[in-house]
């Protein structure tokens, strides 16, 4: 069963198309990249899909049915804006907000303390929400939105504000999350989260599908014929390399047709040569988004 | 527990908490023990002595000379205006009034005194025409006729049931004062629990919370939690107020006496009230989750609230003409159109009663009107709930109404 499934969705408002005929699917255990620019239809597609909004045409399947009662409550959703009951205390706030996804108080209070000690926010549990700094503030947001153990999340720009130690702890939760078999979405221009985290994205520009699919087939796909070299020594002639570009700390070689890196490393290496770095030249999804978007406009 | 349940239970707890529901609610109980207190307080004293007043007066025509102690005033004689004036001047009277030659013919007075007054008191009004009236009639008719001819009319109505019993309910002022008080509250009730509506949703919205708890709950669902939440708030605070009404009442009428032990309950009142209170409530609940709805922020959405809530208080303003005209129309209307029905009734239990097809007509109207108001407020949630930073025009509000 698909954690989404999403069929050819439109939404318009007054004087834009939001989202255009878009359509993807999700799988169980996978964590997925929902990437584009601002602007792109990346939230409305979110809401969509939480049933905030209404396609136009199209459907959305949520672990297997049309998002109801029972489906929400095994889904978390942490949205782009965050915000809590500034007046209420951590703990009532994540107990609340966890009784309206079906856990009993009891449950919620206890996951909550495991949940608040894992993050190293117990101390803060009796603060109330006004009382903490944004990131604290982000986390206990991220702690009402796994704390009934759902099997899909939809997180928008989870990493937006947050210091590199939260980051870190943010990441780590989110690789055992998938690690556990549930199935995430980011939604995010972070690129280099996406790389880090994700196995499958969907880049959307103008509410359109731009790239859809396996994050290492479409960075292979993008592929150019060059390898990046850090070497010791007079580098010389070699058979298939048409050009070179200097780069810090690295050369670039670019290949003709017919010489695969393979050939050109063997051949260095039959010359003896001290090598520090042979890396195949991947564009990163920065690059390859950039690319694309800027194709598309 | 059903989510409906956990929003109403959370809207609840977070009403009552509130500083401005907890003073609303004991303000009403707190203010009339202190009254009853500080009467009594006064009371105990030593009862105040009502000092002696004397007023001159000249006699032009002759013949006033007799029942010149009236009560606590007293009427000294002078022969000439001036001897009153220079009295008046030395404080040897308060005042004094000179009975012109030609006073038979043209029934005038002149009275004179130092205070600058709107108009005459009533009672040196009363005392100078009883003393006037009892000198013309002396030694013409008995004693008893001139008494009657001064008070000659003190009219004890009794209202009859069809069947000529003596009613258990009288009309009078008593009738008036406890559901005009409670027409009061349940106006200033209506607009607190209003504007806590506009301000939670807007806080919600602001927030972004918004979002998250249309991922766990729909909007139905929460509207009707956060609808019934409150309304359940605003139910504790007027069972409060119409629990202590009679505790209040009874002390009153025992300590204090008088007016207090005319004052009574209309019959139905705390039925009705509690009736109209819950449907009252329920439309402005309603009118303010579309308000809320379609206001960017708690700010807008507060500015929008006075519109709808000031009608409510609309029936108070015409109080004084209901005394006076009962029956006019414009109280059938008031009592029919939805937004004003719930003071209305209040105000016309304690004056006239109201006939039984208006009372049905009123709350089939009200009842209509909230599921209507309730059916349009959800679907402008549901439109606009995700609107930050910008109010929709009324013609595009209006537009996606109907479009849905």
């Amino acid at each position: 069963m698909l954690a989404v499934d999403v069929n050819h969705v439109a939404k318009s408002f007054a004087d834009k198309v939001a989202v255009d005929n878009l359509s993807f699917s999700v799988a169980q255990g996978e964590m997925f990249g929902l990437i584009g620019p601002n602007g792109a239809g990346k939230t409305t597609t979110i809401r969509m899909m939480m049933d905030i909004l209404k396609p136009d045409s199209g459907e959305v399947t949520i672990l297997g049915e049309k998002l109801n009662e029972a489906t929400k409550n095994r889904l978390g959703y942490l949205p782009e804006e965050r915000g809590l009951y500034k007046k209420l205390k951590v703990i009532d706030s994540i107990a609340y907000l966890a009784s309206l996804k079906g856990v009993d108080r009891h449950s919620a209070t206890e996951k909550a303390n495991e949940l608040l000690n894992q993050t190293g926010m117990l101390a803060s549990k009796n603060k109330k929400i006004e009382e903490l700094s944004r990131g604290m503030g982000q986390i206990i947001q991220f702690i009402v939105t796994i704390i009934h153990d759902p099997q899909l999340l939809i997180l928008d720009e989870p990493f937006a504000g947050l210091d590199p130690v939260n980051t870190e702890l943010l990441k780590g939760m989110l690789a055992d999350l998938r690690n556990q078999g549930k199935a995430v979405i980011l939604s995010t221009h972070q690129m280099n989260q996406v790389e880090e985290l994700c196995d499958r994205i969907l880049m959307i520009n103008n509410g359109q599908n731009v790239l859809y699919g396996d994050l290492s087939e479409i960075k292979a796909r993008y592929r150019g014929n060059s390898v990046l070299l850090d070497f010791k020594g007079e580098l010389g002639e070699v058979p298939g390399v048409t050009g070179k570009r200097t780069h810090k700390g690295y050369t670039e070689l670019m290949l003709d047709s017919k010489t695969t890196p393979q050939q050109v490393l063997a051949h260095l290496i039959s010359r003896g040569m001290v090598i520090n770095r042979f890396e195949v030249a991947t564009p990163s999804l920065n690059e390859i988004f950039l690319k694309e978007v800027g194709k598309k406009s | 527990m059903n989510k409906t349940l956990l929003i109403l239970r959370h809207e609840f707890l977070n009403a009552i908490k509130r500083k401005a529901f907890i003073i609303m609610t004991l303000i009403v109980p707190v203010l009339a023990l202190i009254g009853i207190g500080v009467f009594q307080l006064i009371s105990a004293g030593e009862s105040p002595v009502v000092e002696a007043v004397t007023i001159g007066y000249v006699d032009e025509v002759g013949g006033f000379d007799q029942y010149t102690t009236q009560g606590y005033v007293e009427l000294v004689h002078f022969d000439t205006p001036g001897d009153a004036k220079a009295a008046l001047i030395n404080g040897d009277v308060s005042e004094y009034f000179v009975i012109p030659s030609d006073y038979l013919s043209t029934g005038v007075i002149n009275r004179y005194t130092l205070e600058r007054q709107l108009e005459t008191p009533l009672g040196i009004a009363t005392v100078i025409k009883n003393f006037l009236t009892s000198n013309m009639l002396a030694g013409k008719v008995p004693p008893e006729t001139v008494y009657r001819i001064e008070a000659p009319l003190d009219l004890v109505t009794t209202r009859l049931t069809e069947t000529g019993e003596v009613a258990t309910e009288q009309g009078g002022y008593g009738n008036v004062i406890i559901p005009g008080i409670f027409a009061l509250l349940l106006a200033l009730s209506l607009q607190l629990f209003s504007s806590y509506m506009v301000e939670g949703l807007g806080n919600e919205k602001e927030s972004r919370l918004i979002e998250v708890l249309l991922s766990s709950v729909s909007p139905r669902q929460l509207l009707t939690g956060k609808v019934f939440g409150l309304g359940a708030a605003g139910l504790v605070q007027v069972v409060v107020w119409l629990a202590s009404l009679p505790l209040l009442l009874n002390l009153a009428s025992s300590t204090i006496g008088g007016f207090f032990s005319t004052i009574q309950l209309p019959a139905n009142f705390l039925v009705l009230g509690i009736v109209y209170f819950i449907l009252g409530y329920l439309l402005f609940a309603a009118l303010s989750a579309g308000v809320g709805a379609i206001s960017p922020s708690t700010h807008e959405g507060q500015l929008l609230v006075p519109i709808y809530a000031l009608l409510a208080f609309v029936p108070l303003w015409f109080a004084s003409l209901l005394f006076v005209f009962p029956d006019s129309p414009i109280w059938t209307v008031l009592t029919i159109f939805p937004v004003t029905a719930p003071m209305a009734v209040m105000l016309r239990l304690g004056v006239t009663g109201i006939a039984a097809w208006e009372l049905a007509v009123s709350l089939a109207v009200l009842v209509l009107s909230i599921i209507m108001v309730m059916f349009l407020a959800i679907r402008a949630f549901r439109v606009y709930l995700l609107m930050y930073g910008k109010r929709p025009a009324w013609g595009e509000i209006i537009r996606s109404l109907r479009s849905g």
